[in-house]
């Protein structure tokens, strides 16, 4: 088996082990979700409109609350060091685990969307488009805030302060995430090949980048 | 409990460092230490509690930068921190253990890594060496600390490499651990592979070179660095 493949199992085998992690995510994003119905009172016409960006953006704070698992547990364990002194290339090493963290955290709130949509009377023709826009939104969020959570680590109460250095990374992608949800909405279509444009990008930038902070983190 | 096979012959090259230092946190923690690890040899690190053994180990696994010096594998000096991280094993006071994963599952992840393929018959052989055949399909979360601990000890044999490193590789284990471990430590040497032990308890080896890392270590307030 590759790296790649050898990392990725690894890291599903223990999310499936240890699925209450995953759960607490999809469960945290259920209910931010449902609260704003609450909050802002049952008129249909105001959640439709605010329902693209209030599901962007508390699927935004739902993966932020997982993004320290992707690395903190192998660094406390000792795991981070022998992953680094595996011979293996450690970007490689990062984009399993990022992988792994998309694959455990962003497809179940992909998939978890369009239920969540509907408590906000987000009309018809914007359901697609919500899906396909997480999909091709969320990638960006696992491997951006992969460095993040790689810089953080050792650091006390590391989790605020990776909300504060990875939550204005996300800016771009939620204004192009909503804006892709509104434009089928009101029938002034934008392209989601831009969200795909940010995930490439961020393909290209973030297993180096998290890479270097590892290594900065074990010396 | 079995004794391992001597299968593979390392091709004879020595490790070695010159001139090494090493600062953390702005303090000097040695200076100007040499060592070198001929095939076969052992090199046993001593010195107090915080005298910088653990430091030196990381250095040698190209983990830690040094701030003066080189490393060097067969003379050459080290600098692809990959290719040098592929010939090594470190044990760490750390056992880098899954609790979620079986105590097999744990060892042929690592072997995979490692070896880019599990071998049945490899992995057997390691989780008989450290006496852990018994747990094979336990949770590692079921462990004893020892055991966590033989656990990552074994993982030296799933895969072979020439240099291992280890610190302090004797806590929390008992007598016929602490002599399966000699066992595999002699096992590696007699066929060609050099090891680094950190102890302050047994050595592990009767024959091997002794390198006081305390003898290195700074005392005055002159080594304290300002510009850090």
């Amino acid at each position: 088996m590759s790296v790649f493949t050898t990392v990725l199992a690894r890291d599903l085998r223990l999310a499936l082990r240890q699925s209450a992690d995953s759960l607490t995510v999809i469960a945290f994003f259920a209910i931010a979700t449902v609260l704003f119905p609450f909050g802002i009172g049952p008129e249909a016409n105001i959640l439709a409109r605010i329902a693209p960006g209030v599901v962007w953006v508390t699927a935004l704070l739902a993966a932020l609350l997982s993004l320290d698992r992707i690395f903190t547990v192998d660094f406390e364990d000792g795991t981070l060091d022998q992953l680094i002194l595996s011979g293996a290339p450690l970007p490689v090493v990062v984009l399993a685990k990022v992988t792994a963290h998309w694959l455990t955290t962003g497809v179940p709130l992909i998939i978890m969307s369009p239920v969540l949509a509907v408590t906000l009377h987000l009309p018809a023709e914007g359901y697609v488009p919500l899906m396909l826009a997480l999909l091709l939104g969320t990638p960006t969020v696992s491997l951006v805030g992969a460095v993040g959570a790689a810089l953080v680590l050792g650091t006390r109460r590391g989790g605020v302060l990776l909300s504060l250095l990875v939550l204005p990374l996300y800016i771009p992608v939620l204004i192009f995430g909503t804006a892709v949800i509104e434009g089928a909405i009101t029938g002034v279509p934008v392209t989601p090949l831009i969200l795909a444009g940010f995930a490439i990008l961020a393909l290209t930038l973030c297993p180096w980048a998290a890479s270097a902070a590892l290594r900065q983190a074990a010396e | 409990m079995v004794r391992l096979m001597v299968e593979k012959t390392f091709t004879a090259q020595t490790f070695s460092g010159a001139n090494l230092s090493c600062r953390r946190g702005g303090r000097l923690v040695f200076a100007g230490l040499h060592f070198a690890v001929p095939p076969g040899g052992a090199l046993i690190l001593r010195g107090h509690n915080g005298s910088g053994k653990t430091t030196l180990l990381r250095l040698m696994a190209g983990l830690t930068p040094s701030s003066a010096g080189h490393l060097a594998w067969d003379g050459q000096a080290i600098d692809d921190p990959d290719a040098h991280a592929a010939r090594l094993r470190f044990v760490t006071h750390l056992d880098a253990v899954k609790p979620a994963l079986t105590v097999a599952e744990n060892l042929s992840f690592w072997m995979s890594l490692w070896a880019g393929k599990t071998n049945e018959s490899a992995l057997q052989k390691s989780l008989q060496a450290f006496d852990l055949k018994r747990f094979e399909t336990f949770p590692a979360r079921l462990l004893s600390a020892g055991q966590r601990h033989r656990l990552a000890l074994s993982r030296l044999l799933v895969a072979p490499a020439p240099l291992w490193l280890l610190d302090e590789p004797g806590n929390a284990l008992d007598d016929a651990s602490l002599a399966a471990l000699a066992r595999a430590i002699a096992d590696h040497r007699a066929s060609g592979g050099q090891v680094v032990i950190a102890s302050h308890g047994s050595a592990f080896v009767d024959d091997g070179m002794t390198l006081d890392v305390g003898a290195f270590t700074p005392t005055t307030a002159a080594h304290w660095s300002e510009e850090e």
